[in-house]
């Protein structure tokens, strides 16, 4: 019984279309595996196949040296089989301890919920997690960071064996990230299996003995993390040697000023130091710095969201930016860090998404022409390339990269002087960013500026011609980007503060 | 400006583990209270104003708790219903319906025993169909039972063709509408036995649970393990058979069965269940909120009766009194 997990010839299939060819793979005892590859390879099919939410049409599936046919969420549960989901799997209205024990309450008798043990078990569990939380809190009161790793209690209530974690750190702050590296650290020593599916690289050889990759629904290759790097997985998951196209390019930038704002007052909870901005036409301005810095504030102030009025100048115009609605008269736009939240409406179609921003532009007497917007919106999909089979598809049933893209479709046809963009590409596979990308490069060779805010480093690197970093709330470097630029000095200035 | 981020940091990084004094009175839940702070309010206020009219005297206190027993009864399973973000508006016409067959079976075999278990199985009957098409075909709760409230009224109209029942038995009418135990009208014992079951089941038991994770979230309880449709399918048959409970409670009460029993029950079994903290979005419920919710709607009625206003105008005013609690009970939400 050497692996834990074996899943041998799976095959999986939706409507006639192949999403699983022929994957096999296996998992030893106390093994950290990463699961990488885009949107659409297969990931979280083969994931929901091992834990019973679908079924399999060929192959087969061995756990602890035994076949199994799970038929539910939860059979693979109760044979120690857990998945901490992307949207989080707890009950927001329902407090810490009654969610880690929902279904496995420990009962005084056949009906009563022994509220003192459950109390009691959390705590235990908590501590040996290193969390501080109170169990009687409600989980809508925690931070994300918190309710991911009570997410993880509740898995480990249930003496999970094999833990599968789907983009644990998507929304986890830097310190909660390391965190919850130390908790994967100390459920391996003590034999948790771990799956890691995640989009980020830099993580993935943190904290994985060995990574697997998929493409297209079949196994690339499976390597020690010891033996490999990201080019290689990169290279693996893309199918051709890694990105030209996701590296910088040198791009000629105006001498005109677009953007201009002195002495910035950011009115919330996070400080931000008085702040000078100047963009050029046709720049990409890129924000760098860890979460708390104070970059989301600056976009969000320029926007006019926070409270409080700022003098800016753009082409010459001075204008007072007190409310979204300033801004966007003043032609700036802004893209979101959270697109499920902020950005889109999940259970609207593409084009109802798309022309939300645009109603004035497409409306005719105060009616909404129902063929004008069809136009426009068919214009946006295949001018942003996104891959949809029509544009009154539901947008929730796009992928990440593509929903991304109806984002930026959404607020680039109003074709904005300033564009924003708070983390363009998070949760994205790396095929659709490299697209995202050009389409933004794209966008600031037309004569407008873009600021970007992002936490991955090769995003900022690869797109803009110049990078403010930040450290609690103040503006310490300012890098002239250049295909010379190394990762390693970049993520010096972000890391320390001078 | 700053040093204030620095404080807030040191506060968030430390929470105490064992709540205080301050973080237990900061856990109190305000919304939760509006409905016994609306309930003292109103019964003060009437109390004052209708003094002389005899508000206050102990026999119409013991009316009012006979007035509200069924809206309470069916509140109490209604809170399971709403927590679970499902509705049920069948009630109404469930009771009607149930208040007929009881006292037709009754009336034709004089067995107490059997009446009660046909009445209180015609309703878990008709929340099982409803239950099932909601949860096997996917269509909302509030269409399935709007449209059943309407085929089950249907149904208590045909039977005896609108004709009304009269049961003569007089043990039944005691147990189920007009004795007194100690002092205690029947109708409230029942109330208050149904209370601790209601409050017992949402708050110690899995079920409830259950019930409040499935509102609260529905794919993530999915994911843990919770049979969503199933829990779906109890709270709306229980919901029923409450139905029908309170269906016999009418009929013991009037001393017959009849079509018109529960008319517009569901609204004030619903309003009275919002009011009480239950969230109409689910996900959080309180059993005892509900009935305080009910006893609050009796507390209207009766004094607005007692004041001499005529049926119109009661409506219009206890119309405003629920959008004004609903109202201030959503403000304190936030």
């Amino acid at each position: 019984m050497e692996h834990v997990i074996e899943m041998k010839h799976v095959m999986k299939s939706f409507s006639g279309v192949n999403v699983l060819n022929n994957v096999s793979f296996a998992v030893k005892k106390g093994e950290v595996r990463a699961l990488v590859g885009g949107n659409g390879a297969g990931k979280s099919t083969l994931m929901k196949i091992l834990t019973g939410v679908y079924s399999i049409d060929q192959g087969e599936i061995n756990v602890f040296g035994e076949p199994v046919h799970f038929r539910n969420f939860s059979e693979a549960r109760t044979a120690g089989i857990s998945m901490i989901f992307q949207e989080l799997s707890l009950i927001p209205s329902m407090s810490v301890s009654e969610n880690i024990f929902l279904t496995c309450e420990p009962l005084r008798n056949r009906f009563h919920i022994d509220k003192k043990q459950q109390k009691k078990q959390t705590l235990d569990l908590m501590k040996s997690l290193s969390v501080e939380v109170n169990p009687s809190d409600l989980v809508s009161d925690i931070t994300v960071g918190n309710s991911q790793l009570v997410e993880i209690a509740k898995a480990l209530a249930m003496e999970a064996k094999v833990l599968i974690m789907d983009e644990p750190t998507a929304s986890l702050s830097d310190r909660e990230t390391d965190i919850l590296f130390d908790l994967i650290g100390k459920l391996k020593a003590e034999g948790v299996t771990i799956i890691y599916i995640s989009h980020r690289m830099g993580e993935i050889f943190k904290v994985a003995d060995s990574i697997t990759v998929l493409k297209d629904g079949s196994t690339v290759s499976t390597r020690d993390a010891a033996d490999t790097d990201i080019k290689q997985v990169i290279a693996d998951m893309i199918g051709r040697e890694a990105g030209e196209e996701y590296r910088y390019k040198p791009r000629t930038v105006g001498k005109e000023l677009l953007f201009s704002v002195k002495g910035m007052k950011v009115d919330t909870p996070v400080y931000v130091d008085s702040t000078d901005i100047d963009v050029y036409k046709g720049e990409i301005l890129g924000l760098a710095g860890l979460m708390g810095s104070g970059r989301t504030e600056i976009l969000e102030t320029i926007f006019g969201l926070n409270s409080g009025k700022n003098s800016i100048s753009i082409n010459g115009n001075n204008y007072t930016i007190g409310s979204v609605t300033d801004a966007v008269q003043a032609g700036i736009a802004l893209v979101p860090d959270d697109r499920r939240k902020k950005g889109l409406v999940l259970d609207h179609s593409i084009k109802e998404n798309l022309l939300l921003p645009a109603l004035k532009k497409i409306s005719r007497n105060g009616s909404i022409r129902n063929d004008i917007v069809s136009d426009f919106a068919r214009t946006a999909v295949s001018d942003y390339d996104v891959k949809t089979p029509g544009i009154n598809k539901q947008i929730s049933l796009l992928s990440g990269g593509n929903q991304q893209k109806v984002v930026l479709a959404k607020w680039l046809s109003l074709n904005p002087d300033l564009l924003l963009l708070d983390e363009p590409t998070a949760g994205v596979d790396i095929g659709a960013k490299v697209e995202i990308v050009e389409m933004i490069r794209q966008y600031a060779d037309s004569g407008k500026a873009v600021i970007v805010v992002s936490s991955e480093i090769h995003e900022l690197m690869a797109m803009c011609d110049r990078i403010m970093v930040m450290h609690k709330g103040r503006i310490t470097k300012e890098i002239q980007n250049s295909k010379d630029l190394e990762e390693e000095r970049l993520q010096y200035e972000i890391q320390h503060e001078n | 400006m700053k040093s204030n981020t620095k404080t807030n940091e040191m506060t968030n990084g430390r929470i105490p583990l064992r709540p205080g004094i301050t973080d237990t009175f900061k856990e109190i839940n305000w919304n939760k209270y509006i409905v016994y702070i609306a309930f003292v309010g109103v019964f003060l206020f009437f109390a004052i104003l209708l003094q002389d009219r005899g508000f206050l005297r102990m026999s119409n206190i013991l009316n009012i708790t006979r007035q509200t027993a069924m809206i309470s009864i069916m509140a109490i399973a209604m809170t399971f219903v709403i927590a679970t973000g499902q509705i049920d508006l069948s009630i109404g016409s469930v009771t009607a319906i149930s208040s007929l067959i009881t006292a037709l079976v009754l009336n034709s075999t004089q067995s107490i025993l059997l009446s009660v278990l046909v009445g209180l199985g015609m309703g878990f009957f008709i929340g099982a169909i409803s239950g099932v098409i909601i949860t096997r075909l996917n269509i909302p709760s509030f269409l399935v039972t709007l449209g059943m409230m309407s085929i089950a009224k249907g149904f208590a109209m045909w039977i005896t063709n609108t004709a009304s029942v009269p049961i003569l038995n007089d043990r039944f009418n005691f147990i189920f509408g007009t004795g007194d135990i100690f002092g205690f009208p029947i109708l409230f014992v029942w109330t208050i036995v149904f209370a601790i079951i209601g409050h017992y089941a949402l708050t110690y038991t899995p079920y409830g649970k259950k019930v409040l994770a499935t509102g609260g979230n529905e794919q993530a309880a999915k994911y843990t393990g919770v049979n969503t449709k199933n829990i779906k399918f109890l709270v709306l048959s229980i919901s029923g058979m409450a139905a029908g409970l309170a269906g016999i409670l009418y009929a013991g009460r009037m001393q017959a069965g009849r079509y018109t029993y529960g008319e517009g029950d569901e609204l004030s079994v619903i309003a009275a269940v919002i009011i009480g903290g239950t969230a109409m979005t689910g996900g959080k419920g309180s059993v005892i909120g509900a009935i305080v919710g009910s006893m609050l709607m009796g507390v209207i009625n009766n004094g607005l009766i007692i004041a001499g206003l005529s049926v119109s105008q009661q409506m219009i005013i206890r119309g405003f009194i629920i959008i004004l609690a609903v109202a201030v009970g959503s403000k304190q939400k936030k």
